[in-house]
């Protein structure tokens, strides 16, 4: 079994739902000769030729709304957004079709599409090349967000989007595409979505987070342990829809939580999680939740990005301020 | 040195004219001699206007929610869904009702959706067919997905889809366009051209002399057609599903016709339109002539049309007691609307159908 990467993970799964079902193609700038801007396509096209890895004219709307009508006549598309950045055009598809498709025609027609893109900020690149738009897609009813965070669960997650009968936005957490290697046998098994993953088990608080702010999440419980503490960490994986099950079961022993996400605050998925623990959760409840996120802010240029950005030290000092409350 | 690197032309097509004779001085195709397909048109005609007429009654009696008339349209509506086959895919605009009826889309469906039932929707067309697309000019790029899905299946199926002279100047039309172009897609993209994008003008949408012309600037073949001649519009359409099929790559046909009606029963063209264009357009409109023509050949009488009416009208209020027995008799529950959000439905959506559910067996929607 080989150590492979997050990218590495979700080039696997592509490879591997591309070989046991013709009807998955790809779909999007540069995928195929190139294999893509980060290298999540490559090789593909080698192995499957034109058809199925289509380099399209450069085109975001006509890559959304060509998908959507693909995936209503028997293909699978993956289609690929070259940048979180670009996926703005995209929406009117997304919106519009993608998630009201099977609705529509009161399940005449599904829409079995996965849109994937590298997002979130943190590699020094230009202008809409950085932002976390999850909370925009997981308010659109009809569609699944999904954000894997480490290589096996980009292999299973990705297997599972593919998939799936319905529409899925897949955000792949550019930042740490290459940041940790794992062992993940290209054995075809997808993994749930819909569910969180609990990365660490503990007692004394609870952090919920997704994507990139992973690494700094498990970097701030690593922190907290040394100082003797018992933390939790969950990865939410699937924002939309959203499992509040695990996170509520888990504050029930910890009283305590934190969500750190990169997106701005302001009407961001961990507001949707601190809403869901003001409801179902606030009886276990110990201390005020707190939400560690980015500003609401226009993403700074590279320069200053990695200050917007929750950092180890802000997780930590959310943590202890409400493991101070007694 | 210059010189010129391209150069291109629209050659616009008319065959019957707004007196009911065949033009003169070019050739006809021998679509015009076949009678018996020209008076099963005609008469899909008349029943597409007389549906038309009693869905704006059932609008104006509170018994049909806001609705897009086709007045004027007939023949272009009508011309498109009869050059496809039921394989292919049409992925209309909104007023599409002629085509629609001609690939078995019951007249009932189209009241129910604009009646407010999804049910619509689930229509008895092809089972692969769009159905009505608000969003303008999006259904482009579905119908550019369905030509390379054929495509990519090496299936002999065409996709359809038709935009109007204000969806022309929308992004999805233009990269429709490109996307026929660069994979050579069986696509036809029909332009519907009425002169009206609700309350703005042919003539500010831009300057350029046809909108077919924009199919040539993405490397189509593109033609203009008279849109009020039936003979014109399914020429046209055969000539462009022929290509595609054939594997010759995507069309571009422009079909010039008028929006007799308001835009949709939620306005009031006399805000903004002046009378006398419209009472002009009425001279050509696509019925009249049609029918001249067929009685000029002896294809067609008054007893004939008086018989046709008659039963158009009867056909018509039976599709409107469907609609209006199935809203009141046999409506949508609440939970329809969250059942088919997905193919299994997610644990937070059962719990809400849940919830939505005792609270409208309590009545507590009131």
């Amino acid at each position: 079994m080989a150590e492979i990467t997050l990218i590495e993970g979700v080039t696997m799964a592509l490879a591997r739902a591309m070989e046991e079902d013709p009807s998955v193609v790809m779909f999007g700038e540069d995928v195929g000769v190139n294999g893509g801007v980060f290298r999540a396509t490559a090789g593909l096209h080698d192995k499957f030729g034109d058809d199925r890895v289509i380099d399209t004219p450069l085109a975001e709307v006509m890559i959304a709304g060509m998908s959507v009508g693909m995936a209503s006549q028997g293909i699978r598309p993956v289609a690929e957004a070259q940048f979180c950045g670009f996926t703005m055009p995209m929406i009117d598809h997304i919106m519009c079709h993608a998630g009201r498709l099977r609705n529509r025609t009161r399940g005449r027609m599904s829409c079995p599409m996965v849109l994937r893109f590298p997002s979130g900020g943190g590699i020094h690149a230009p202008e809409h090349h950085s932002e976390s738009p999850e909370a925009l897609f997981a308010h659109m009813p009809g569609v699944r967000v999904v954000i894997p965070s480490s290589p096996s669960r980009a292999y299973g997650l990705m297997l599972a989007a593919i998939r799936d009968p319905d529409p899925v936005i897949f955000m792949e957490p550019k930042r740490i595409y290459r940041w940790q290697k794992e062992e993940v046998a290209d054995d075809g098994e997808e993994l749930p979505m819909d569910v969180c993953y609990t990365l660490r088990d503990g007692n004394d608080i609870t952090l919920v987070t997704w994507g990139s702010m992973v690494k700094e999440t498990m970097q701030a419980a690593d922190q907290l342990e040394e100082q003797g503490l018992s933390v939790e960490v969950i990865d939410v994986a699937t924002v939309s829809p959203l499992d509040m099950d695990t996170i509520i079961e888990s504050v029930e022993r910890t009283g305590r939580c934190v969500i750190i996400q990169e997106a701005p605050k302001h009407c961001g998925v961990a507001s949707e999680i601190a809403a869901g623990l003001a409801d179902a959760g606030i009886w276990h409840l110990h201390a005020p939740v707190k939400r560690v996120c980015g500003y609401d802010v226009v993403m700074p240029l590279y320069r200053n990005e990695m200050k917007y950005m929750p950092s180890v030290r802000r997780i930590v000092d959310a943590a202890k301020e409400i493991l101070e409350v007694s | 040195m210059a010189h010129t690197a391209a150069a291109f032309k629209v050659d616009y097509f008319q065959f019957l004219k707004p007196d009911g004779k065949l033009v003169e001085d070019q050739q006809v195709p021998a679509l015009a001699r076949d009678f018996d397909r020209l008076t099963e048109l005609y008469k899909l005609m008349v029943l597409t206007r007389t549906f038309d007429k009693k869905a704006v009654a059932l609008q104006r009696t509170g018994k049909l929610g806001t609705y897009a008339s086709c007045l004027g349209h007939e023949a272009a509506h009508v011309a498109i869904g009869a050059a496809m086959k039921e394989e292919d895919c049409f992925a209309p605009m909104y007023r599409e009702y002629g085509a629609q009826f001609y690939r078995g889309v019951k007249m009932s469906e189209v009241l129910l959706y604009w009646g407010g039932d999804e049910r619509g929707s689930n229509f008895s067309g092809p089972k692969h067919d769009f159905a009505w697309c608000v969003p303008i000019a999006t259904q482009c790029l579905h119908a550019a997905g369905a030509a390379l899905a054929y495509k990519l299946k090496k299936e002999d199926r065409v996709a359809v889809t038709v935009v109007g002279d204000g969806g022309s100047s929308k992004g999805d039309f233009l990269e429709a366009i490109n996307a026929g172009s660069a994979w050579k897609l069986p696509l036809v993209l029909v332009i519907v051209n009425n002169q009206w994008a609700i309350s703005v003008p042919r003539k500010k949408q831009n300057t350029a002399a046809t909108l077919a012309q924009k199919g040539i600037a993405g490397g189509l073949p593109s033609i203009q057609v008279d849109g009020n001649d039936l003979i014109a519009c399914l020429w046209a359409m055969d000539k462009a599903v022929n290509a595609a099929r054939a594997g010759k790559g995507a069309f571009v046909l422009e079909m010039l016709t008028y929006r007799l009606s308001d835009h949709t029963t939620a306005d009031d063209a006399r805000r903004y339109r002046p009378s006398d264009e419209v009472d002009e357009a009425w001279d050509n409109e696509p019925l009249k002539r049609l029918k001249a023509y067929l009685i000029d050949q002896g294809a067609w009488s008054d007893d004939k049309e008086e018989e046709l009416l008659g039963e158009c009208k009867q056909w018509v209020q039976q599709a409107a007691d469907e609609y209006l027995d199935m809203i009141e008799n046999d409506p949508q529950p609440v939970t329809a609307m969250f059942d088919y959000m997905f193919a299994e439905l997610p644990a937070d959506l059962i719990e809400q159908r849940t919830y939505a559910q005792d609270y409208a067996e309590d009545g507590g929607h009131h």
